[in-house]
């Protein structure tokens, strides 16, 4: 399932999306008009997916990873910094070109219920992107929207047709979310926590639907999680976010074994597999909460929290990030002046 | 008694075995309400033993009546009962026979207190959390605000949160400080039981470690027991002495922590445990087909039959309660010992 060469071999596939300098800010404003600053949920990032591969973006609420996440899809637009997309500059884009960029992109919601319309049954949810992108003929869009649900084991089609979503259990809305997300055959797929809002049982068959459907059609799936109990099995390369930033990113046996980051590892500590023997000891958890982004600390933003922290260093200035020969990134100055930098 | 897999488990279990009373047992519990479409039996006959000292966990899925079992056991029910009855003996004392004045004032929130789902997103907006987390001392036991302020304080301290805290509003606070606020308003009082409800589930993973942490502390520190309802198999574990395994408005599986984390009995608990993804293991999690049964619409035999990979004929019965000789219960006619060679 671990696709190695993927990682260590930039360029022997093609770059599909990437961010350069990426920051999206959100200004804040009181009583309507007062200016009282940024809030900073993306803040400096840089990455590149290759075709075919399968990603996770970690971090806990508020590190930015739906931001980034809709910024990806353009339903933000970058404060500064770029996103490319199969070549094409998204801040280059005309209205024709955002419409044409959205039936390439597909959009898993975290919540199915609050993503389909409760007043549309689920052949009408699945025409509206076809629609909207032009195919105009009835009978071609039966037969996408047939071949769609089959895609997505909602079986018998004809039964799932004319249901509401209210009708439909959450696994079985999130089926449809997917089908709609891939009915217009995007080549990138971004999945914002797919399956937190069901039920433990049904997690894994949509994760592992998703991990077939992204293997049949070799999409780009980029998923965006705070579990990382479940990236293994699902994902080659990690990002770790912390505060607006990418902390880490390697493939994923090289982060969740050898992680380098002190957050990454409080991050990993924290994550309890079912044993008795937990109950026997108290974990080492860094305390404090994250920054705000509105102000985030000056240096290393983990620094308050950080257990190992130089003192002296990284209050003071930021860690630059630094590669290690298997591809492993990691922005921290314990790792500064280290293999391959 | 049990093999115990800690010197912790062996206290308690210690305690168990010996002739003292459990701090609450209950027998055939009931709990089923009225619907326009029938009789949703959501509490179907339980019986649960918690000694003191103790942590038990209660797992299930959603909709398999767990946190019903905490409204009947604080009796916190909705107007559309259709059924509460059974036995609930709180420190010896039977606590259903209590009429509502009198179990007010002597069970509820003073004997066993509760922190409730997303409890910590209901708190009163308008009004200071420490005046909120005094509350119960002052509606249960009668006390002046400056002294319910002064225990409010002390019981910050146990949770890890800064005195000054006490005059903050909610919006001021995190979700993991306000989680820990709603756990100083259950522990005021100074209760011998606490029920959590889903007391991690909406934090991120290293406030759930955190708070995970707070309740180990007070646990050995207090010697508060603890009943916690979740779905959340891997951070139960770390708390849990036993664990029931309810499905259906039933229990089908209590257990010794380390026996069913490590050697389930029951099918279903297998199938749970076997479908848990794990960090520290390559090992895919399987996927339990199927969907719980509908509590209005509850099959005859097992409930868990039409899931279950090792079902045959008998199954077409409801499997009794069976007892090994370490006290852990299944309820599955694998487990019977009439069941004979097939016996597990």
């Amino acid at each position: 399932m671990n696709v190695q060469a993927s990682v260590t071999q930039a360029g022997a596939r093609e770059v599909v999306l990437s961010a350069e300098d990426l920051h999206t800010w959100f200004e804040l404003k009181r009583w309507g008009m007062l200016r009282i600053g940024h809030v900073r949920a993306v803040d400096g990032v840089d990455f590149a997916l290759e075709r075919g591969e399968t990603v996770a973006f970690v971090g806990e609420s508020g590190c930015g990873k739906s931001s980034l996440a809709r910024t990806l899809l353009g339903l933000h637009k970058p404060t500064r910094g770029r996103v490319i997309f199969e070549g094409q500059d998204l801040g280059a884009l005309d209205a024709a070109g955002w419409r044409a960029h959205r039936a390439r992109v597909g959009y898993v919601q975290q919540d199915p219920y609050g993503a389909l319309a409760p007043f549309m049954d689920v052949r009408r949810i699945l025409a509206e992107p076809l629609i909207v992108n032009g195919v105009n003929d009835a009978a071609e869009r039966d037969r996408r929207i047939r071949a769609a649900l089959e895609e997505v084991r909602l079986l018998p089609v004809e039964e799932f047709l004319g249901k509401f979503p209210h009708m439909l259990s959450g696994g079985q809305q999130q089926r449809v979310v997917i089908a709609r997300a891939l009915i217009l055959a995007p080549t990138l797929v971004i999945a914002d926590e797919p399956v937190s809002m069901l039920d433990a049982s049904v997690r894994v068959e949509i994760l592992r639907l998703l991990r077939d459907l992204q293997r049949a059609r070799n999409l780009t799936l980029a998923f965006i999680t705070h579990d990382l109990s479940t990236v293994r099995y699902f994902a080659e390369r990690i990002f770790v976010m912390y505060a607006g930033r990418i902390i880490e990113q390697a493939s994923v046996d090289a982060l969740l074994d050898t992680p380098l980051h002190p957050y990454t590892r409080a991050l990993l500590a924290a994550i309890p597999d079912p044993d008795p023997d937990n109950a026997t000891h108290y974990k080492e958890i860094p305390g404090g909460e994250p920054p705000s982004l509105l102000s985030p600390p000056p240096g290393c933003r983990f620094h308050p929290r950080c257990p190992v922290a130089i003192a002296g260093r990284c209050e003071r200035e930021d860690p630059p990030e630094t590669t290690l020969a298997d591809g492993h990134r990691v922005a921290c100055w314990l790792h500064v002046g280290g293999e391959g930098a | 008694m049990a093999q115990p897999a800690t010197d912790k488990a062996a206290d308690i279990d210690g305690v168990k075995g010996t002739a003292t009373i459990p701090l609450l047992r209950t027998e055939n519990l009931v709990l089923h309400y009225r619907t326009e479409r029938g009789a949703v039996r959501a509490v179907d006959g339980i019986d649960l033993t918690l000694a003191a000292g103790e942590a038990m966990v209660i797992l299930g899925e959603s909709g398999c009546g767990k946190s019903s079992l905490t409204k009947a056991l604080l009796r916190m029910l909705p107007r559309n009962v259709a059924a509460f009855s059974g036995s609930v003996w709180f420190e010896g004392r039977d606590i259903m026979t209590l009429d509502e004045e009198t179990f007010r004032r002597e069970v509820r929130w003073v004997g066993i207190s509760m922190v409730m789902q997303a409890a910590m997103n209901a708190l009163n907006p308008v009004v200071r959390v420490g005046d909120q987390v005094a509350e119960p001392l002052r509606v249960h036991r009668g006390w002046s605000r400056a002294r319910a302020l002064e225990k409010a304080a002390e019981t910050f301290a146990l949770v890890g949160l800064p005195a000054d805290f006490l005059t903050r509003y909610p919006f001021e606070m995190s979700g993991g400080m306000r989680q820990r606020a709603v756990l100083a308003m259950a522990l005021v009082t100074d209760p011998r039981l606490v029920i959590l409800d889903e007391p991690t589930s909406a934090l991120d993973v290293l406030t759930q470690a955190n708070i995970m942490n707070v309740l180990k502390r007070i646990k050995a520190e207090l010697g508060t027991s603890f009943i916690l309802i979740t779905h959340d198999v891997a951070t139960s574990s770390e708390l849990a002495n036993r664990v029931a395994l309810m499905y259906g408005g039933q229990l089908v599986e209590v257990a010794d922590a380390a026996h069913f984390f490590r050697t389930p009995s029951h099918p279903y608990s297998e199938l749970l445990m076997a479908s848990v993804p794990r960090l520290r293991d390559t090992h895919e999690p399987v996927h339990i087909p199927g969907q719980p049964p509908n509590l209005l619409d509850l099959p005859a035999g097992c409930r868990f039959a039409d899931r279950c990979p090792k079902r045959f004929a008998r199954c077409a019965e409801p499997p009794p309660q069976t007892f090994d000789a370490a006290g852990n219960m299944s309820r599955c006619w694998l487990a019977d010992p009439a069941h004979g060679s097939g016996a597990r």
